[in-house]
């Protein structure tokens, strides 16, 4: 009984080490291998493969959630690459995308405090569509090996993250 | 978690919101984001022609301690030269605050905008 934890998440779920990804297939490969080492299958076994089952389904877990975020998955692929995204450390992010920042917690906290619920959920379908171009954007500078821009990208991808929760939290002061 | 009675002080009746027309010759504007916690922080100064900050304003969304840090630099910064403002160091920031330390990186981000709208200020006075 082995189990390597040296090898990329991209090679324990067999897939290829890049942005895009096949969702069923991470999920159909994942269910696999949850399976296969499962701590219950171990059960019965001694303390070295009990722990070993344990650490191994540990390993699986934490793959699947980095691969299945796309933020998580993008972030992973440049530390592969020996990229740091600097997201505790870099705070000059381009002057545009910061004031387009400002406009949407300005636009949020608005919603918010008028109660405009039909406000709000436009700009939650706005925000979707935003996350979504901003993730294919992160797809094609990694493929192009792009590394600063979507160190960038990630780094932005994180600001959207947190207008998601505020959108997410005037949604429900509103409601209840 | 607790905020020092400083923090509240600044959070509850902020110094200085607001902002000066960006556009303008004599306003220095620095905008800083900290990926981590999602905190933008828009900070501007006002340069006398002796190069000394006559007013200073903010606009930050984020935490407690990131109001706070901003509400308490443009005090700061008031009366200060350019390069005396470049001196202030956000270990002063977090002290006077009385910041945990997982809230450091807010006077960071209050040091950051500062070298942000100094900068700016210089760019447009090449």
């Amino acid at each position: 009984m082995q189990f390597d934890f040296n090898q990329t998440y991209f090679s324990l779920f067999g897939i290829e080490p890049r942005f895009a990804l096949n969702t069923p297939e991470l999920d159909r490969r994942y269910r696999e291998l949850q399976a296969q080492w499962h701590p219950d299958r171990y059960a019965s076994e001694d303390d070295s493969a009990r722990r070993l089952s344990l650490q191994a389904s540990t390993f699986v877990n934490e793959g699947w959630q980095t691969l299945k975020s796309p933020l998580a998955r993008g972030r992973y692929l440049l530390r592969l690459n020996g990229v740091d995204t600097q997201e505790d450390t870099n705070t000059a992010m381009p002057m545009d995308f910061l004031m387009q920042q400002m406009e949407w917690r300005e636009a949020i906290a608005s919603a918010r405090a008028s109660r405009h619920l039909d406000q709000l959920e436009r700009l939650n379908s706005e925000l979707r569509e935003e996350i979504a171009a901003l993730e294919g954007l992160l797809g094609g500078q990694l493929d192009a090996a792009q590394w600063d821009a979507a160190s960038t990208s990630v780094r932005k991808l994180r600001f959207l993250e947190k207008l998601d929760q505020e959108i997410g939290d005037a949604i429900e002061a509103v409601m209840f | 978690m607790a905020y020092s009675e400083q923090v509240l002080d600044h959070y509850e009746n902020p110094r200085n919101v607001g902002a000066f027309d960006k556009g303008d010759d004599t306003v220095g504007t620095g905008m800083v984001g900290a990926p981590a916690c999602g905190d933008v922080m828009k900070l501007q100064i006002k340069v006398g022609e002796d190069g000394v900050i006559q007013d200073a304003k903010f606009k930050t969304y984020g935490c407690g301690s990131a109001i706070a840090s901003s509400s308490l630099v443009t005090e700061w910064v008031k009366g200060k030269t350019l390069d005396e403002a470049l001196a202030i160091k956000n270990t002063a920031i977090a002290e006077e605050l009385a910041l945990p330390p997982v809230k450091i990186h807010c006077s960071i981000l209050a040091e950051d905008a500062i070298k942000a709208a100094v900068e700016d200020y210089k760019k447009k006075h090449g």
